[in-house]
């Protein structure tokens, strides 16, 4: 079997929200999509990023859970939380360093992007990565990705003092080995300008 | 640091004892709970008096699992959420004040997620099929067994008639009926109809697990099929007694209590190690609805990025202290916490950092 692995370049996202449509299709969280796609600031720019689940190897929102209810399994994906424990605090939506998880007041659960476990382990791609149409979601060998890419694949992250390492990948410049985390405002936020009831940018990104 | 480095950097002894402590405190509770209900046995049963030596097996593993959900209840609390949350919720419930609204709030949200288990019910309604028939005949079941083998309740013939049954609760008369009446069948027969319940959630929780393509793929057998498999054969062997009473003139009655005693033994042994054990867990999310409202009450914290409100200011602070607990270092260079940001945020930012790195490979080409 050819090892994949999922490859991640918020550069090349056009937007077209084929991996928030795809992703609703996978039988692990059926009819409910949990790719995130951020328009970054819609009133200057029509940049736009998803965002999947990275699987920590170490998941900091499996630590905080007080239920104890996120899992990984064996092959390094982690879980949404396990129904019969999850106890609806969203601990895990607050922590996650990448901003994944999901908490679904109806069902009172966290769910979360599992890499359409259904198809993974399966040795299928994921839906996001398989109707993904600019390669900003990639599921390939690391071969192939090194033989197409100008950039480097790397999986690891740094929050504050805080190292992470991912199952997922990023595409980052090459001689860059890990990707440190600051906080990168830029000037037109959404606080930071006057309110404007008929500003259609901003109904839309909220 | 990842966690590999945080633990070299850690006072390995210290860390060894406090988890050599926690073990202790657990095992403590864990006899403790034992010894009480060991106690709790010898009273109730006026001193053996009413203790049916028959059912001592059972007893004995339900002391078993006494001492297993007690030690597993302690190690849980010492996760540092589950113990913040576990302070958190009794605090909040107990508030002076709020006492009389909150009791009658959880009044209201015992009868939603306990009873009726619409939370549930809003997953799927062949989950909920399931769940509900499963928990309601486990517990219609748990609650005549565990009396019946501690010897707090028992049934005697009147010395009057022998056509009148008497039940006693703790050596008290509480009640008696005819023996050939509807409440003698219904009493008669309830684990019967508790087995019949536990069935039909069983057969409809393996219908979901063998249709559901989603469920099917991150179902594991210890977790997902083994209790299945336990309350089954509990079931079986139990409904195989009263065949065996009423249709086959005791037919290897011996033998079926017998196996239908083993199957109920492993099921307490393996109950506070498997996936029973959200039994015990689950009340925690009564105390996580007072602990949202409460936030939703109280003041809200501000992402530090776009200063829009995203969580309650309680609930963030806790999580700042859990953190530190648990070794995870959110503090940026600037002196502010990522925590202080929205996952909105975070997500938007991780794309601008990836936008910076090439922004600066640019400017350092352009200036070579």
């Amino acid at each position: 079997m050819i090892k994949e692995d999922f490859f991640i370049d918020y550069s090349r996202c056009i937007g077209c929200e084929a991996c928030v449509q795809a992703c609703g299709e996978c039988d692990t969280h059926r009819g409910v999509s949990m790719i995130h796609l951020e328009t970054i600031e819609r009133r200057d720019s029509v940049q736009t990023a998803p965002q999947i689940c990275m699987h920590c190897e170490d998941p900091i929102c499996a630590q905080v859970c007080p239920a104890d209810a996120i899992k990984k399994t064996p092959d390094g994906v982690v879980q949404s939380s396990l129904k019969p424990r999850c106890i609806g605090c969203s601990n895990c939506v607050m922590s996650c360093p990448f901003g994944v998880p999901k908490y679904q007041i109806d069902i009172d659960q966290m769910m979360k992007c599992d890499m359409c476990y259904d198809r993974t382990s399966v040795d299928k791609k994921p839906m996001c990565a398989t109707v993904c149409p600019s390669g900003a979601l990639t599921f390939t060998t690391m071969q192939e990705i090194q033989r197409t890419r100008q950039g480097v694949p790397v999986n690891e992250w740094k929050f504050g003092a805080e190292v992470v390492h991912t199952k997922v990948y990023v595409m980052v410049p090459p001689e860059v080995a890990r990707v440190d985390i600051g906080l990168i405002q830029i000037q037109t936020t959404a606080a930071a300008l006057p309110s404007d009831p008929y500003d259609v940018a901003l109904m839309l990104e909220n | 640091m990842n966690r590999g480095n945080r633990m070299n950097n850690i006072d390995k002894r210290e860390f060894a004892r406090a988890r050599g402590s926690d073990t202790a405190r657990a095992t403590t509770w864990g006899l403790l709970a034992t010894v009480a209900l060991i106690g709790g046995i010898f009273i109730g049963s006026r001193g053996l008096r009413d203790f049916d030596p028959a059912l001592v097996s059972y007893a004995g593993a339900t002391l078993f699992a006494a001492f297993g959900l007690a030690y597993r209840f302690s190690m849980w609390l010492r996760r540092p959420p589950t113990r913040l949350y576990w302070y958190r919720g009794w605090q909040i419930f107990t508030t002076p004040g709020n006492l009389g609204k909150n009791v009658a709030h959880l009044f209201q949200i015992f009868m939603s997620n306990f009873v009726f288990q619409r939370f549930i019910e809003r997953r799927s309604h062949m989950r909920w099929t399931a769940h509900w028939f499963l928990a309601w005949g486990c517990l219609l079941a748990g609650a005549i067994t565990f009396p019946l083998s501690f010897g707090w309740i028992h049934f005697e013939t009147a010395k009057s008639s022998q056509e009148i049954y008497r039940a006693f609760l703790f050596g008290i008369p509480v009640g008696h009926f005819p023996v050939h009446s509807v409440i003698a069948e219904l009493a008669f027969n309830a684990l019967d109809i508790a087995a019949v319940m536990v069935l039909i959630g069983v057969f409809t929780a393996l219908w979901r697990r063998g249709r559901d393509h989603g469920a099917m793929a991150v179902q594991q057998f210890a977790d997902d099929l083994m209790p299945l498999i336990l309350l089954f054969a509990i079931c079986v062997t139990g409904l195989f007694l009263t065949a065996s009473t009423h249709l086959m003139h005791g037919l290897h009655y011996a033998f079926l209590s017998q196996l239908h005693a083993i199957t109920v033994i492993v099921t307490l042994v393996y109950l506070p190690f498997g996936k029973f054990f959200h039994i015990f867990q689950r009340p925690a999310q009564l105390g996580v609805d007072f602990y949202k409202r409460a936030g939703k009450e109280g003041e809200q914290a501000l992402c530090i990025r776009c200063g829009s409100e995203y969580a309650s200011r309680m609930q963030m602070d806790d999580l700042k202290q859990v953190q530190a607990a648990l070794h995870i270092h959110y503090q940026l260079e600037n002196g502010s916490h990522y925590q202080d940001v929205c996952p909105k945020c975070r997500r938007k930012n991780l794309a601008l950092t990836q936008d910076s790195m090439w922004k600066a490979l640019q400017v350092k080409g352009e200036g070579s």
